[in-house]
């Protein structure tokens, strides 16, 4: 690992001034770019801390019947929180997902979005949730829809000194599921990821939002199966265009951990599954 | 960059250290102050040798920055015993021989410790998965989960 100079500061402006530097990197749970620095794929000349910012860590409930998730709380923690797996199953199952306990322990969900890969086990659910990210910097706050978040394999849309605060979601969905695709029950990273919310009336889904992660050089939303669903009641006919829909939607590669085919056929697959579920969970 | 000064707190004893902020725990507890009982691994947080218990919750110690563990309560193997007694997870491992070249142990023994002082009720399906992050190169999984099922019904029956 190379040296840098590090950063403990307590608030987000000095924070934010000081990733505004070239050559600077935000550290929260640290299981991505400790990695990273000892591989060299990381560099950073200044390594900030954010965990003395007080108000970055926790999960809170919102006036609105939503709830916040602050940037710097622990997927563990997301895991484990009851208002997250009564209101937000599929996020508790993606944060699940990740790594070991261990890992969990550390890793953080602000940690995991920022990082942008399109692999990312909590993306689809937040993305299937209809997250909005609250940003912070020098010259305010900014808020952005999560799926407006990503520009690329690891690219965001923040800019220098730019830092993400907390994932506000809007009350909950009627159900909702998350389906990872993977060899090992644990420590794997996902084939694909497929996460699926829906608003359900009387036997009627009246929204349905698909987050698809693994497929495509960011993390997307299926917005033409979202529509195809919109207004139906559920049957395998509709299920299968929706599936169909969702493939089509995605562009994924061949790499060493399965091919573009295999990557598009489940996605046809695990839409049709995580609908299926979300429905039967918001019957329950 | 300079070395920083930082205390850590580590099996309840305070240490006083000058540390450079790239070293990661794992190298702090192991070089600097000697506490050689928690194991380098694969050093990329995938083997969970190194694991510690930092206020309360198993952490792989190679994947944290030793600066950031100021204030914090650390616990290694060293710790786990108590006025010369065994842990019940450390006497259930030699118990049912649930080591072999020993190497993986510390790692073992931490990781099962948290998750036996969170919830000791699990079934061995749901310690075989909370222990996923726990990586044997002996393969000595069978005795392993046979220690850490004994471990928990002692201390489901002595609670």
């Amino acid at each position: 690992m190379r040296s840098f100079e590090f950063f403990e500061p307590t608030t987000l402006a000095e924070a934010s001034r000081l990733f505004a530097q070239e050559h600077a990197q935000l550290l929260a749970g640290g299981t991505d770019l400790v990695i990273g620095m000892k591989a060299l794929t990381e560099t950073p000349q200044s390594v900030i801390s954010l965990q003395k910012i007080a108000g970055l860590a926790g999960i809170t409930t919102d006036a609105d019947g939503g709830v916040s998730i602050g940037v710097m709380t622990r997927v563990r923690d997301v895991e484990l929180s009851e208002e997250i797996r009564n209101g937000y199953t599929a996020l508790a199952e993606g944060a699940a997902e990740i790594g070991s306990i261990q890992i969990r322990n550390l890793a953080t969900l602000g940690g995991n979005i920022a990082h942008a890969s399109p692999a990312a086990d909590t993306v689809a659910a937040l993305l299937a949730l209809d997250a909005q990210v609250d940003i912070a910097s020098a010259d305010g706050e900014r808020s952005v829809p999560i799926h407006a978040l990503f520009t690329g394999p690891g690219q965001t849309i923040l800019t220098a000194g730019e830092i993400m605060t907390r994932f506000r979601l809007p009350s909950p969905a009627s159900g909702s599921h998350y389906i990872k695709h993977k060899i090992r029950e644990v420590m794997d990273l996902a084939f694909i990821g497929v996460a699926a919310a829906v608003d359900m009336d009387n036997g009627t889904i009246t929204g349905a939002r698909i987050g698809l992660a693994a497929v495509a050089p960011t993390p997307i939303r299926a917005t033409e199966a979202e529509e195809l669903l919109a207004g139906k009641s559920l049957t395998d006919a509709i299920l299968a265009e929706a599936g169909e829909a969702a493939a089509a939607a995605c562009s994924p590669i061949s790499d060493l951990r399965c091919s573009a085919e295999h990557r598009r056929e489940m996605v046809d697959v695990l839409t049709r599954r995580t609908v299926r579920e979300a429905v039967a969970r918001a019957h329950a | 960059m300079a070395k920083l000064p930082v205390t850590l707190t580590v099996n309840g004893d305070g240490y006083d250290l000058l540390i450079e902020p790239r070293k990661t725990l794992l190298a702090v507890l192991r070089d600097t102050i000697g506490l050689t009982g928690t194991k380098e691994g694969c050093s990329t947080g995938d083997c969970g040798a190194c694991t510690v218990i930092v206020d309360g919750r198993a952490v792989t110690s190679c994947m944290v920055l030793g600066v950031t563990a100021a204030d914090k309560a650390i616990m290694t193997i060293e710790g786990l015993a108590a006025d010369g007694e065994l842990h019940p997870v450390q006497q259930a491992f030699i118990d049912t021989g649930g080591y072999q070249c020993g190497f993986c142990t510390p790692g073992f023994i931490m990781a099962s410790k948290a998750l036996l002082d969170e919830n000791p009720a699990r079934t061995e399906e749901e310690f075989r998965h909370a222990l996923g992050g726990n990586i044997c190169r002996c393969t000595g999984y069978t005795k392993i989960l046979e220690a850490v099922m004994q471990a928990a019904e002692e201390i489901r029956t002595t609670a």
